[in-house]
């Protein structure tokens, strides 16, 4: 039985890992076949790093990652208190309404923002698509992840501790950043944390907000491949794969680490 | 002994979602009183608290502070600090920085930051501690911390809602004469939050008693005890056998068909009323010379006393005695003019004062505040 399941978890793996193995070990093949080994080398990452399209792909996506990361971590956090704030039941309405996106295939958020970014453009001559529809899709797909993290660490927060500095003389904006921060910083870095994986992988919706003039790197990989598909693109995969890799065990540590705070604070 | 006053309440009115949580409500408090609201839960107790402190706004009436309408004052503004009912230390903060938090906040120099850190955690009992974590401490080190926080702010009124509520007995006795030694030294206001009667009797200057949203007496401890002006309050403070009875005349009131001298005039003449007879007033004697005969029915072992519960003529009383007296056995009581408390009816009328269902009371209520209250009152006259 034993053997069994350590079998079936060895497929399971294989099957999961096995592609992106082969290309790990392809992208430092010193040969543009895709087929035979031909020795060590890392001419893909140096002629990756000469290609002026990929490079300003890779620009555009780590702006638009970094700048909708804070721009969402902050309204996700502001949401999330104001979900907080309200009533229990238009909280729960507002908070179905935060998570539906999340369900919701990307191709119909792509989509439907896309028609909506043309028809702002077609009526107000506003927003042509380019890097600020891509940027404001990056935002809007990404905040419901940072409520969805900030708003556990409310709930445990004790609501007191805001009107305990308030009582000590806080000026109510002074008093949230002093006390009410600190309480739920692990969710906000979480959330931000998330934000940043989810813009740097996207593909679907980037595809359909971007416009011609400021493609991000998976839009660019998906127009190069349909040309050509060279090793560099190998490099540039085991790159990004590496990168988000970091990121999610990184956002694993996070919350393993503030999950004893979270038991020693229900047991209060 | 009234010195002036601090604090002044007029007609404050306070409604959620509908429903009157305070109705009406004056309360003069003096500076430098120990002063405690007392009831049950929902009463209106915390409520009341939140207004002086700023974190809710009546829907009418007005709140003074040493004079000037604090309607307009936001908490932060304000020359009051409160304790909250589980503390609320920042948990990111160690000792030293919850208690200098207030005073960073004013910009205070840091010399004189460290010195009133040291000075309050001394008069707190923590010396030493003032690098620990907060989740490194007890329930009740942690209650000095919120103590000496609130106090590092050098308020002229401390607001204490329920401090003791989370600590076991005997933390909690010796907390009280902490607390009470506290405002003695410093001669600050403290206006304190408890549904715990034998708290509010041992601690306080004076005990406002509310229910309903509403004062329904305010005086010395003493007088709360002896004096209790309805059924509510002489339920709810101590154990009363409250009766129906008739005011004759002056000094002269009338039940079970006998008649009683007692202390109390100014009623109109056959003016129904509420008798209240304390249970540790009742002297028993043999029943052939008693004013009104009983029969045991339940005896309870309280360790001072016995709690006895005895039927007058379906009407069942409870009796304190140092005597046991088994179940069955016929009682004789005498009382005298100052064991008799006579109270204008109310809308409690009726309510309380009655032991025939005492079974189920008695596990309604904690068993050794029957016990401490006795104690307390004792300590007070």
């Amino acid at each position: 039985m034993k053997t069994l399941s350590r079998i079936y978890n060895g497929i399971i793996f294989a099957f999961l890992y096995a592609p992106i193995l082969v290309l790990i070990v392809f992208s430092f093949n010193d040969s543009k076949s895709r087929v035979v080994w031909n020795g060590f080398s890392l001419r893909w990452y140096e002629e990756l790093f000469r290609d002026e399209e990929i490079l300003s792909a890779l620009g555009v996506t780590l702006s638009v990652a970094i700048i909708a990361t804070i721009v969402s971590t902050v309204i996700g956090t502001l949401a999330a208190i104001g979900i907080r704030s309200v009533n229990r039941r238009l909280g729960r309405v507002l908070l179905a309404v935060n998570n539906f996106p999340m369900v919701n295939p990307e191709i119909v958020t792509g989509i439907a923002l896309m028609l909506l970014f043309v028809f702002i453009y077609r009526t107000t001559g506003l927003l042509q698509p380019g890097y600020a529809t891509l940027l404001l899709s990056h935002i809007t797909f990404c905040i419901p992840y940072v409520v969805l993290q900030v708003m556990p660490k409310l709930r445990q927060a004790n609501p007191h501790l805001y009107e305990a500095a308030v009582d000590l003389g806080c000026p109510p904006v002074s008093a949230f950043f002093k006390v009410m921060v600190p309480e739920i910083l692990p969710g906000i870095i979480t959330g931000a944390l998330m934000a940043f994986t989810m813009s740097l992988d996207d593909f679907v919706i980037s595809l359909f907000t971007s416009g011609a003039s400021s493609q991000n790197l998976s839009v660019t990989i998906y127009a190069m491949v349909k040309r050509r598909v060279t090793p560099e693109i190998n490099a540039l995969s085991t790159l990004m794969f590496g990168a988000v890799l970091i990121l999610l065990v990184l956002i694993n540590i996070l919350q393993i680490h503030s999950e004893p705070s979270r038991k020693g604070g229900k047991s209060k | 002994m009234h010195t002036k006053e601090i604090i002044s309440l007029k007609d404050i009115t306070v409604s959620f979602d509908g429903e009157k949580v305070l109705d009406g409500l004056n309360l003069n408090i003096s500076d430098g009183e120990f002063v405690t609201l007392l009831g049950p839960s929902g009463c209106g107790k915390t409520t009341t608290l939140r207004i002086i402190g700023g974190f809710v706004f009546p829907d009418s009436g007005n709140v003074f502070f040493d004079g000037k309408d604090m309607a307009d004052l936001p908490a932060h503004k304000r020359q009051v600090n409160t304790i909250f009912q589980r503390y609320a230390l920042f948990p990111h903060l160690n000792v030293e920085d919850n208690v200098a938090f207030g005073m960073r906040v004013q910009r205070k120099d840091k010399a004189e930051i460290r010195e009133t850190v040291d000075h309050m955690l001394k008069l707190v009992n923590l010396v030493g501690f003032n690098k620990r974590r907060i989740d490194t401490l007890s329930g009740g080190q942690q209650q000095r911390v919120a103590i000496a926080r609130a106090l590092a702010n050098n308020p002229r009124v401390l607001l204490l809602d329920e401090p003791l509520a989370a600590l076991d007995l005997k933390l909690r006795k010796d907390m009280q004469v902490e607390l009470k030694n506290i405002q003695k030294s410093l001669g600050i206001t403290f206006i304190y939050v408890t549904h715990d009667q034998e708290e509010a009797l041992s601690m306080s200057d004076t005990v406002v008693v509310m229910d309903n949203g509403k004062i329904q007496q305010i005086g010395t401890p003493q007088d709360i005890y002896n004096e209790p002006q309805n059924a509510f309050v002489a339920d709810f403070i101590g154990e009363s056998n409250i009766l129906d009875g008739i005011m004759h005349e002056d000094y002269l009131v009338e039940f079970f068909g006998r008649k009683f001298r007692c202390l109390d005039a100014g009623f109109d003449k056959k003016e129904p009323v509420d008798v209240v007879i304390r249970p540790e007033d009742i002297d028993i004697v043999p029943a052939d010379k008693g004013d009104l005969t009983g029969t045991v029915t339940a005896v309870t072992f309280k360790g001072v006393h016995f709690e006895t519960i005895v039927d007058f003529k379906g009407f069942k009383w409870m009796i304190q005695t140092t005597d046991y007296y088994p179940v069955d056995s016929v009682i004789g009581i005498v009382l005298n003019p100052e064991d008799i408390h006579i109270m204008k009816k109310s809308e409690y009328s009726g309510e309380f004062g009655d032991y025939s269902s005492y079974s189920e009371e008695f596990d309604e209520m904690a068993n050794p505040e029957i016990d401490l209250t006795e104690d307390a009152a004792e300590a007070e006259t």
